[in-house]
């Protein structure tokens, strides 16, 4: 069972708690409408399933039940790193934040007073 | 006596407390601290069982988890008994029943021995071969014999009365195994300050030195040592020590998985104490401790009974104070070996002889076996054996040829030497390395953040192990954050340094293609069958394993693995680690169901939800009907009713007067917020812009591939807030749709969701008195066909308590939901109840509810439609804007595949006989008489007795369906053909009139 730090909760928490939400990083189409067959597939049925890093979604479900991402080996399944939803996709070279250096919502209430 | 193999003054039970079992019936005394198999071999019983395949008279091989052979059937009662138990870890019991497995009519003459003289016809890969024909023979014929052949025990039929508990914990360091390395470990662990748990499977703390003799640490004798060891550490509070306790599985991010055994060695167990309990351990750091496995001589007919590992031998005399022989020959390639016949000698016991394949045993054993008197037989083997139900001789010849001496012995100590137990290493997903100078497979490249130290690392020296033990003790304590101070040290020595070692066939197994040299015992797997795989073809170590089954078995070749993967790579010409081994799964012995289930049984294995009202439906007399999670009241029957009756009456009846059904378990969304609408917009097909405050609509949900996903009615409660209703099992997916869109897709929305599920109970009244049922009980809302007309919502009140009251329909009639705050659920009901009982009203189920609802083409998701339906294949086409710039689903609605002609639609189906129901499920065809196999058209998706049509209704996906109205179809079942007529999908009120009565 997988140990995932949730970065809104700022905690690790069991995968009992989460859910996988497929690869992150897959943008909807804004003019969904207008797009190309081939378009369409490319968005909403291909994906590599590679053997290594893989970005990927979770849900906190029966936590926080905010959406975000992670980066996975999936060999080891060790994960590299968890951020945000909303957020770039990090450069996996450079040290990973710790909870501490991870802007929170606390945080941002704390400075607004 | 407790056995006429005890030996007075030898081991470490106490002659005074005995207990007494039972041995296929027989009697038998034990002393407490005994295995089955110490008290059996202590009554000099070494024939336990039956081979697997060929029904070999079979004894206890092993002292330890790694057993194969002596799988017995324990039993405290006849609801308490267990098949295929190790004798060698379950520990006696006074008043334990004990039978062997797997013979017929018993033990010593058993008819399947039988198989053995047949054992051409069953060579490796015979049930790949041998049972392919005739096709028709293999359920009559072929399966069940060998399932009835190759059984070994045979479970229990009663419900287990047991209860098993579990529980989660955290640590700094866990540390799997109390041997020496173990122990150590440990202690440094929690010296520094660390949160420890110690876990070994056996009853007490020592692992190796439960066998040994000869080992002094700290300056006292080893096991005394480790029990001193073991009382320190539990006694301190940072430390958690669990004997009996079997780390069965490593999973991910260091997830360790313990079951421990708590009552099955009590005679009398506290009612409240579990039978075993299972830890489920995360834990910063792990330390393997685990030890090594010793492994058997492979040798011509080397399973008699009476053969066992030399280890064994030893700890059946140094711990039970059992010999296992009165006459015992010693079969060897490894120093270990020696070390069991000096201890035999010194208890009084014959040593026959030690026979060793090695031209060069270690020279301090060879000076040592001189010393005591016994003969080597150095650079000879074992070529054969002789005994029927127990070894009586051995051949040993000189390697190389010549001729064969006879020895006769009642027992037969092997050993080839020690495989390191690697097990939860490879399943923690490490990689082994093979260390060519010592043959061996050992730790590699971890995953994990774990160390293995000692024997099961490859570490033989004792004080290299007690250092290298102490040293990743105290790292793993420092890396889980410990900050304890003292340090500690340790010396330890050993009487002899041991030698030697070999994998795959002695000499005497011979590259013949008959003689039974087994490497599994458990699966019957000889030398010969890794031969013969080799020969027909299988080259990969993986199809090998399968073709032979080799290793296969519940103890997953805890003994055999090394030595077959060495006679493969022999047969192929190549080196062991370009053979390459199989990968260890979880568990690493059999855990029991009881364990894994824990409290997950009965009620609490998928807990029931109940809506407010679920007493009052059962006091009404109820059925009940599982949806999702849910109890629901399916149908209300009255005395002498049927559940056809039942319906039709329920169906009757609300069209006729009303019906009071509850609709509680209907999903609810609060969507809240400025852009409340919009978000709805993104969500459903069609537009909520133009629904004004207290108007409700028919919404789709559809996924981005243009397929329905749940549907529902919305009511718009104000400009900036909407309850949304979802189908009953899709509520917390169509949650969780909305949340992925509104948090990832569309996060610029100021949007709130809340699920409101559990927070209304809703009561749905239906029927032409609808309304005057409930009007003289609501306040506030002018109910009214022209201030209140169908699809309408209004909050107010209803006895005395706020509503929000729906005027909406879900059978075609004038109707009304009325939903209150749970908590008033039961009240209001009743209150309804005693104003819809005296006007012939009734309360109404599920079925009744979905005959009305088909009557009148209102479909269900995921009844109608299956993950492939589009709003216009449902005929809903209706419901999709046209104007709406974007929502999930507008491009996948516009696919090829989805805009095809001929796509499956839904319709409706009459039979040709009004009275003939159809089977939901059943295939549609249009020629009855085309052969097989016939075109499909599409299935009866929802179908019903249809009391108020006087006939059957059907409704169903049908291949091009819409354009196929009036054309008769059929559906072919196994008795007959059934003609249908493809009709609209509405069969009652196909104005729609009576929804705004």
């Amino acid at each position: 069972m997988l140990l995932i730090y949730c970065p809104y909760c700022e905690e690790e928490r069991s995968e009992l708690e989460f859910r996988n939400g497929g690869d992150a990083h897959i943008a909807r189409p804004t003019n969904m409408a207008e797009i190309s067959d081939e378009e369409f597939e490319a968005y909403f049925f291909l994906r590599d399933n590679p053997k290594g890093v893989i970005f990927e979604r979770w849900r906190h479900v029966h936590g926080c039940g905010r959406f975000f991402n992670a980066a996975r080996d999936t060999i080891s399944d060790r994960f590299l790193t968890t951020y945000k939803a909303g957020e770039p996709k990090p450069d996996l070279n450079e040290k990973p934040k710790t909870g501490a250096e991870v802007e929170t919502y606390e945080a941002l209430e704390g400075a607004a007073q | 006596m407790s056995g006429v193999n005890r030996i007075s003054g030898a081991g470490r039970l106490t002659p005074a407390r005995s207990a007494r079992f039972t041995f296929d019936g027989r009697t038998l005394t034990a002393l407490e601290g005994d295995t089955v198999a110490s008290a059996l071999i202590a009554n000099d019983i070494h024939l336990v069982g039956r081979s697997f395949k060929y029904h070999r008279p079979r004894g206890i091989l092993s002292a330890g988890a790694e057993e194969p052979n002596a799988l017995l059937d324990v039993a405290r009662d006849a609801a308490r008994r267990q098949p295929n138990v190790r004798a060698t870890v379950q520990e006696v019991f006074d008043g334990m029943k004990v039978s062997s497995q797997n013979r017929w009519p018993s033990l010593a003459f058993d008819i399947g021995g039988f198989n053995d003289l047949l054992s051409p016809f069953f060579a490796a890969g015979f049930y790949y071969k041998t049972f392919m024909w005739p096709k028709a023979a293999w359920h009559k014929l072929y399966e069940p014999f060998i399932r009835r052949a190759a059984g070994l025990g045979v479970a229990p039929t009663e419900a287990d009365p047991d209860h098993y508990s579990s529980r989660y914990v955290h640590c700094d360091v866990l540390v799997v195994g109390a041997g020496i390395a173990g122990l150590a470990a440990a202690l440094a662990a929690a010296k520094a300050g660390a949160k420890v748990i110690l876990c070994d499977e056996q009853p007490g703390v020592g692992g190796a030195l439960h066998y040994d003799s000869g080992t002094v640490i700290d300056g006292k004798p080893g096991y005394d040592w480790a029990q001193a060891t073991g009382k320190a550490l539990a006694a301190m509070d940072n430390v958690t020590l669990l004997t009996r306790t079997t780390a069965f599985g490593y999973y991910n991010h260091n997830f360790v998985g313990l079951v421990e055994r708590v009552t099955d060695h009590l005679a009398s167990p506290e009612k409240s104490l579990p039978r075993e309990r299972l830890w489920q351990v995360r834990a910063k750091k792990v330390i393997l401790a685990n030890g090594a496995i010793e492994r058997h001589m492979v040798f011509a007919n080397n399973d008699r009974p009476g053969i066992m590992l030399a280890s064994a031998g030893r700890t059946y005399l140094n711990h039970f104070g059992v010999a296992v022989g009165k006459r015992v020959g010693v079969y060897t390639a490894h120093d270990s070996a020696y070390e069991a016949a000096f201890d035999l000698k010194k208890a009084g016991v014959t040593v026959a002889a030690i026979v060793d394949c090695r031209e060069k045993p270690g020279e301090a054993v060879l000076a040592k076996a001189r010393e005591l008197g016994i003969e080597v037989l150095a650079g000879h083997s074992v070529v054969n054996t002789t005994g029927k139900l127990r070894i009586a001789s051995i051949n040993v010849a000189r390697n190389g040829g010549g001729a064969s001496r006879k020895i006769a012995v009642d027992a037969l100590l092997v050993s080839a030497g020690w495989t390191p137990s690697v097990h939860l290493f490879s399943q923690s997903r490490g990689k082994v390395k093979f260390d060519a100078s010592t043959e061996r497979f050992l730790p590699g490249t971890y995953a994990q953040e774990c160390l293995s130290v000692g024997a099961c690392n490859g570490t033989d020296d004792l004080q290299a192990t007690i250092d290298e033990a102490l040293a990743a003790g105290e790292l793993a304590a420092r890396a889980a954050g410990a900050e304890g101070g003292a340090q500690v040290t340790l010396t330890g020595r050993n009487a002899f340094e041991w030698t030697g070692g070999m994998h795959g066939a002695a000499e005497g197994a011979g590259a013949d293609t008959t003689v039974k040299a087994f490497i599994d015992f458990q699966h019957d797997v000889c030398a010969k069958d890794i031969r013969l795989a080799v020969r027909e073809g299988m080259h990969s170590i993986e199809h090998i394993k399968r073709f032979t089954t080799n290793g296969m078995a519940s103890d997953q070749g805890k003994l055999s693995n090394m030595h077959g993967l060495a006679i493969a790579a022999e047969a192929l010409g190549k080196e062991i680690p370009a053979v390459g081994l199989t990968t260890f799964r979880q568990p690493y012995t059999p855990v029991t169901f009881g364990t894994i289930v824990s409290h997950s049984r009965g009620s609490l294995f998928d807990p029931a939800r109940k809506t407010p009202m679920h007493a009052w439906e059962e006091a009404h007399g109820a059925e009940f009907e599982d949806v999702g999670n849910w109890k629901r009241a399916w149908f209300y029957p009255q005395a002498g009713e049927d559940m056809h009756e039942a319906v039709a009456r329920e169906c009757k009846t609300v069209r006729d007067v009303a019906g009071v059904f509850d609709a509680s378990t209907l999903g609810k969304i609060e969507v809240v917020g400025p852009d409340a609408a919009k978000f709805l917009n993104l969500m459903y097909t069609n537009a909520w812009d133009n629904l004004k405050p207290g108007r409700c609509r028919y919404g789709i949900m559809l996924r981005e591939d243009g397929f329905i996903y749940d549907d529902g009615v919305v009511g718009r409660m104000a400009e900036d807030r909407f309850h949304v209703t979802t189908t009953t099992g899709g509520a917390p997916r169509v949650l969780q749709h909305m949340e992925d869109y509104l948090q990832t897709e569309f996060p610029h929305l100021k949007v709130w969701l809340t699920s409101t599920t559990e927070q209304w109970a809703v009561i749905a009244v239906q029927g032409p008195k609808a309304r005057e049922i409930i009007a003289p009980l609501v306040e506030g809302i002018d109910l009214s066909n022209g201030a209140f007309p169908h699809m309408s919502v209004a909050e107010g009140k209803i006895c005395g308590v706020p509503t929000r009251l729906f005027r909406m329909s879900f059978t075609g009639e004038l109707g009304f939901e009325v939903n209150v705050p749970a908590d008033y659920g039961q009240a209001v009901w009743e209150a309804i109840w005693a104003r819809a009982e005296p006007m012939g009203a009734c309360a109404y189920g599920t079925e009744t509810m979905h005959v009305l609802r088909a009557e009148k083409g209102y479909i269900i998701v995921g009844q109608d439609t299956d993950g492939t339906v589009t709003p216009h294949d449902a005929g809903l086409s209706w419901a999709v804007s046209k104007k709406k710039p974007d929502f999930v689903g507008i491009r996948g609605l516009t696919r090829p595949d989805l805009v095809k002609e001929g796509r499956k639609q839904l319709v409706g189906l009459l039979t040709k006989d009004p009275k003939v129901v159809l089977e939901e499920g059943a295939q549609i065809v249009a020629d009855p008489n085309e052969p097989k196999p016939m075109t499909m058209l599409g299935h009866v998706t929802s179908s019903y007795w249809s009391s108020n049509c006087g006939r059957s209704i059907a409704l169903a996906l049908v291949a091009g369906g819409q354009a196929r109205l009036g054309q008769t179809l059929y559906v072919p079942m196994a008795d007959r053909t059934i003609a249908v007529e493809v009709s609209d999908m509405v069969f009652f009120d196909k104005e729609g009139g009576r929804l705004h009565g």
